[in-house]
């Protein structure tokens, strides 16, 4: 099968139904084994145990931002091609990276107030993550204002490119200003600075929520595709009768 | 040219008549900073610290006082319809008519800053360079906001929302527009340094917001 197939929302959902529960099945064991992993994993020597709240707050962090630029991907597919399952793509991933982000602020914030002393500094990168949660709930708040579905999607679209600018933002702030948060230490020039014993099960774990954000990202496709049947099945009938 | 000339002076004109919300900006400025004291206190030394961030916050909120009816209104007079199917270039035409909002709401805020720095205990150097970092960086909250005001246009409840949407995106430019204001006044940054950021954000919103605001347009009303 051709990937230009899986545009058809009729095909797409015949391959949803076939590959979430197989991502479900595999979310769990890999989870297992990151958790395993993240438990085993030697204490820091300076922050002891609190160094695993990375465990969760790391990959909650990429997630968070992988799904602003798979919105973002989407909102391109929108605009340019009109295509529906974008408009899908683009509101089913938008709860999910909120998640996402909110679950970053807050295990960083439980982080910060043993090891800064505080759960809260305008650091250039608290700030600009802050400011992503709040574009995430501009964009909801957008997708519950208009009742149109398409065109909420374009108007949703231009905010989602708009705010794309954010991105790279978050991720520079820690070079560009002398933040409080720690600099780039898992992907930079010259390797990696983390001890293999605490990066594998952050690896591991990075895999873990990237296959649990795809699995909740096809159902709740799924179920959109599905909620805008009824809509237009509703709409049918109301006119029929009406 | 003509068209946009003559939208950026209809857009005046119908501004500073009655029901043009032209100087309802500055009195809203006014009252914002006048309250503060009765929040924090009378302290002068206080106020003169965070003087500056009081009148960009006040500006901030001031300049989306109009905004929400910059394109609403053309778009309930059908005039808006008329601006689509006309020749001119969109984005030139939102960026007239930007133009004419930030002529009308932020010009006079500007004005009124330095008046209002007396109540906030800023002497005469520090009101300077503020307001220049409000002439600088004023430009940016509007363009801005014109991304929002263009997405909102046919939403009936587009005041609130425009506020969520926009504010986020505006973050940067309170930042570097505060950071410049206080390196006027008490150091220890040179002025420069935040001040040709805001002057890139102001140069970078002239671009991007009359395109997305045009292209959000054009996707709103077809």
């Amino acid at each position: 099968m051709r990937i230009t197939e899986l545009a058809n929302p009729s095909q797409f959902l015949r391959v949803a139904d076939r590959a979430i529960p197989w991502l479900a099945a595999a979310t769990a064991p890999l989870f297992a084994v990151a958790l395993y992993g993240a438990v085993l994993a030697p204490d820091d020597y300076q922050q002891g145990a609190t160094v695993k709240i990375m465990f969760l707050h790391v990959p909650s962090a990429w997630l968070g931002m992988l799904c602003w630029g798979l919105m973002t991907l989407a909102a391109l597919g929108t605009l340019v091609w009109r295509h529906p399952l974008a408009d899908v793509t683009a509101k089913a991933a938008a709860p999910l990276g909120a998640a996402f982000t909110l679950l970053c602020l807050v295990t960083g914030s439980l982080w910060g107030r043993p090891e800064w002393g505080t759960y809260w500094v305008w650091d250039a990168r608290l700030t600009s993550e802050l400011i992503l949660l709040l574009l995430y709930l501009a964009v909801l708040a957008l997708w519950r204002t208009v009742e149109d579905p398409s065109r909420a999607a374009r108007a949703v679209a231009i905010l989602t490119i708009v705010g794309a600018i954010d991105l790279p933002i978050i991720k520079f702030s820690v070079d560009w200003w002398n933040t409080l948060h720690q600099g780039a230490s898992v992907f930079r020039l010259g390797g990696s600075t983390i001890h293999p014993a605490i990066l594998m099960p952050l690896m591991a774990m990075a895999a873990a929520f990237t296959v649990l954000f795809v699995t909740l990202l096809l159902a709740a496709m799924r179920n959109e595709i599905l909620r805008r049947r009824v809509r237009t099945l509703r709409l049918l009938q109301a006119s029929a009768t009406g | 040219m003509k068209p946009l000339s003559a939208l950026l002076f209809r857009d005046m004109r119908i501004a500073v008549r009655v029901g043009g919300g032209a100087l309802m900006g500055v009195l809203f400025f006014l009252v914002v900073v006048t309250l503060t004291p009765f929040a924090v206190g009378p302290d002068l030394a206080l106020l003169k610290r965070i003087g500056p961030a009081i009148l960009w916050l006040a500006a901030l909120l001031a300049s989306l006082l109009a905004l929400d009816r910059l394109f609403a209104s053309d778009h309930e007079d059908g005039s808006l319809d008329l601006i689509l199917t006309g020749r001119a270039p969109l984005e030139l035409v939102v960026a007239a008519k930007g133009l004419a909002h930030w002529l009308t709401t932020a010009v006079p805020l500007v004005v009124a800053a330095p008046f209002l720095g007396f109540f906030l205990n800023l002497d005469g150097a520090a009101a300077s360079g503020l307001v220049l970092t409000l002439v600088v960086g004023t430009p940016a909250l509007t363009f801005i906001g014109l991304i929002g005001a263009a997405i909102a246009v046919t939403l009936r409840r587009g005041g609130l929302l425009l506020a969520v949407i926009v504010l986020p995106l505006t973050v940067p430019v309170l930042i570097f527009g505060v950071a410049a204001a206080n390196a006027a006044i008490a150091g220890p940054v040179p002025f420069g340094t935040p001040f040709t950021v805001l002057c890139a954000l102001t140069l970078a919103s002239l671009v991007i917001g009359p395109f997305a605001a045009a292209a959000a347009l054009r996707l709103e009303i077809e």
